[in-house]
């Protein structure tokens, strides 16, 4: 299992567009990648759970995920994270 | 036979046999189960089915009414998809040993109540996307057949609680007249449907759906906002002669559309259309607008859920400009702060909004955002007639500095050769007094003026309209006002390279057209249904009268005398409001 921590920079944290962006490449691993915020985790593939997480700008969380593409679906969301979502 | 008044969310006249639309109780079963396998498939069977179903409304609402509705769906979609959606339902029958539907409804209602729990529209939106998906896959668990609005075998007045975006999809629309409902306002769901079907629609009447039967016959007076059930023959016969005569109406006012709006001795004003999103570009063509007399940009801001990048706003504004390749389109820079605030842009409270850190004050301290916007309307400006128009000015100062701000856009665009309409015309809001008052020192900074009377009535009489005990003190007919207006088109009238418009609500008020006119206004900008109307009052009335009752309206004492006034001699005139 791979982990990473990682502190959201964007103006409206996982909200929205950003949400289902974090949710849809999530989507396209294999692995089973979850979002702990203070000790709860979260599906990432659920852009349910990730809205109502409530993960605001400056939040800091870590990225866990499990399977063949561990590594990879993790860099992806640790990138798409420091770019901002494209902001 | 009774009467119910509501809220005006569409214009029209319909008589029709009423449908009650209502949605079916759906009661779940809250006993154990003890056989989880098929309470599972009874699950995955539904799902499957609600994916079928929500794929077929959303290709018919994208063909019907465009992509924005289609994408609705699309949200619906993701949310049948979603792992804690499914994986909370089926830990719910496995763990707890509940059937199917309540699984189904326990898990909504938990979704529900986190969304509806934070203050922000967008996930109130979210909640009611979440209760309408969680709603079809209990139905579909349960066998439940909602009553079918894609098949009616009449014309009929819609009674309903309210539209969902899934109801007024997949809805007969040649056979719905008009839509009747128990909440909504003017910008519900509901009101928006009506009104692009171009249908009457009275909205917000508590019960109706208690009060009415289908087949009762109901008549929906969207002029004047009231619900007849069950009228009388006299009662009928005389709706239909309403109706005929809104129709007959709208008719001679289509059959301006191609005309000019000119007076009966031959001056020549333009008449405008003032828009928030490029979905309301058609509606100001088909009325006959000439051009774009204000884009509210804000909206673009507003109903983005990030800060909308330059591709985007450029996209936005080309199609503008595209619409009207021989009309002028004036782009109003970013007017946020006040009323209107944005979800990704932090703005500390105020003790005075209205007075405090407005529009382009708030571009000076924002400049990144403001260069951005910009950079867009410049790019966008080799597509057609594009002015750049300033809010909130109260000196030249002002001006000057945004002007510095665009040269150095240009100089960007420039080193990159990105090109540009270099002699891009330039203009302010006039909606602060001081602006109105100094005009002709602006004049030296500018191309043209904007009269907005809401906010230029607001911060001259110092009157909240909003505040119901002082909102009596608001009235765009009170000679200050006339004055300041006055003192604008005087500046402009007497330049050949300026001119004066107003894109406030005055300008689209048939009792102010003659006013108007009158006092030297070149061009009026307004909602677009209200262009054919203005614009028939234009070309009754000769330009030397209607200079003449301005040069009395501006002696009268109060807004009062005005528009009696006004009033007594449109009468003279033989002109109808």
């Amino acid at each position: 299992m791979i982990k990473k921590e990682v502190t959201v920079l964007n103006v409206t944290g996982l909200h929205a567009r950003p949400a289902s962006m974090f949710v849809q490449t999530a989507g396209k691993f294999k692995s089973k990648i979850f979002v702990i915020k203070e000790g709860n985790s979260i599906n990432a593939k659920s852009i349910m759970g990730i809205m109502a997480g409530g993960i605001a700008q400056g939040t800091t969380i870590e990225i866990q995920a499990e399977g063949e593409d561990e590594t990879e679906a993790v860099d992806a969301l640790i990138q798409l994270i420091n770019d901002k979502f494209g902001e | 036979m009774f009467v119910k008044e509501g809220i005006i969310a569409s214009p029209g006249i319909a008589i029709a046999k009423a449908f009650v639309y209502e949605k079916s109780v759906v009661e779940v079963n809250q006993n154990k189960v003890n056989d989880a396998q098929r309470e599972l498939e009874r699950f995955h069977c539904a799902l499957k089915e609600s994916h079928k179903q929500i794929e077929t409304i959303r290709l018919k609402a994208v063909s019907e009414f465009g992509d924005e509705e289609g994408a609705i769906f699309e949200a619906h979609a993701m949310v049948l998809e979603d792992p804690e959606f499914t994986d909370g339902v089926e830990a719910e029958i496995n763990d707890n040993h509940l059937s199917a539907d309540y699984a189904v409804k326990i898990v909504t209602d938990r979704f529900c109540a986190i969304f509806d729990q934070m203050d922000d529209p967008y996930f109130s939106a979210r909640a009611l996307d979440i209760k309408d998906v969680g709603m079809r896959v209990l139905q579909n668990i349960l066998g439940i057949v909602q009553a079918d609005l894609s098949r009616l075998d009449e014309d009929v007045i819609i009674i309903a609680d309210d539209l969902t975006p899934s109801d007024t999809a997949q809805m007969d629309k040649k056979r719905v007249k008009g839509f009747v409902t128990n909440i909504g306002s003017r910008t519900s769901h509901t009101a928006i449907i009506a009104r692009s079907l171009e249908i009457p629609a009275v909205l917000g009447l508590y019960d109706i759906t208690k009060t009415v039967k289908t087949g009762d016959i109901v008549v929906v007076d969207g002029l004047e906002g009231k619900v007849t059930v069950n009228p009388n023959a006299e009662q009928t016969e005389n709706f239909k002669i309403e109706k005929k005569k809104y129709q007959e109406y709208r008719k001679e006012l289509e059959e301006l559309k191609d005309f000019e709006a000119i007076t009966l001795d031959g001056h020549k004003v333009e008449l405008v259309g003032n828009i928030g999103e490029t979905n309301d570009i058609d509606g100001v063509i088909k009325n006959g607008g000439v051009g774009i007399g204000l884009f509210r940009t804000e909206f673009l801001y507003m109903n983005s859920d990030t800060m909308p990048g330059e591709e985007k706003q450029l996209a936005a504004y080309r199609s503008a400009l595209e619409a009207f390749p021989n009309g002028p389109v004036i782009i109003r820079t970013l007017d946020i702060g006040g009323d209107k605030k944005l979800p990704y842009l932090s703005m500390d409270d105020e003790a005075n909004p209205f007075l405090g850190l407005r529009a382009i004050r708030l571009c000076f301290k924002e400049v990144e955002l403001f260069k951005i916007q910009l950079r867009a309307i410049l790019r966008a400006s080799v597509y057609g007639n594009a002015y750049i128009m300033f809010p909130m000015i109260s000196s030249i100062t002002e001006v000057r500095q945004a002007k510095a701000i665009l040269s150095e856009c240009m100089k960007e665009l420039d080193e990159v050769n990105i090109p540009y309409d270099k002699k891009i015309k330039i203009g302010v809001m006039i909606e602060i007094p001081s602006a109105a008052i100094a005009a002709d020192i602006i004049a030296k900074e500018v191309d043209f003026f904007s009269i907005g009377t809401n906010d230029l009535c607001q911060y001259t009489l110092a009157v909240d309209r909003m505040n119901q005990d002082v909102a009596y003190l608001y009235d765009p007919f009170n000679p200050a006002i006339l004055r300041l207006v006055r003192l604008v088109t005087n500046v402009s009238n007497n330049q050949t390279n300026c001119f004066t418009g107003m894109c406030g609500e005055m300008a689209g008020d048939p009792m102010a057209a003659i006013l108007l006119l009158g006092l030297g206004l070149d061009e009026f900008s307004m909602s677009a249904f209200s262009i054919p109307k203005i614009k028939k009052i234009i070309r009754s009335v000769r330009y030397e009268d209607a200079k003449a009752i301005a040069q009395t309206a501006l002696n009268l004492e109060t807004g009062e005398e005005v528009t009696n006034y006004i009033l007594a001699e449109m009468k003279k005139l033989e002109i109808d409001i």
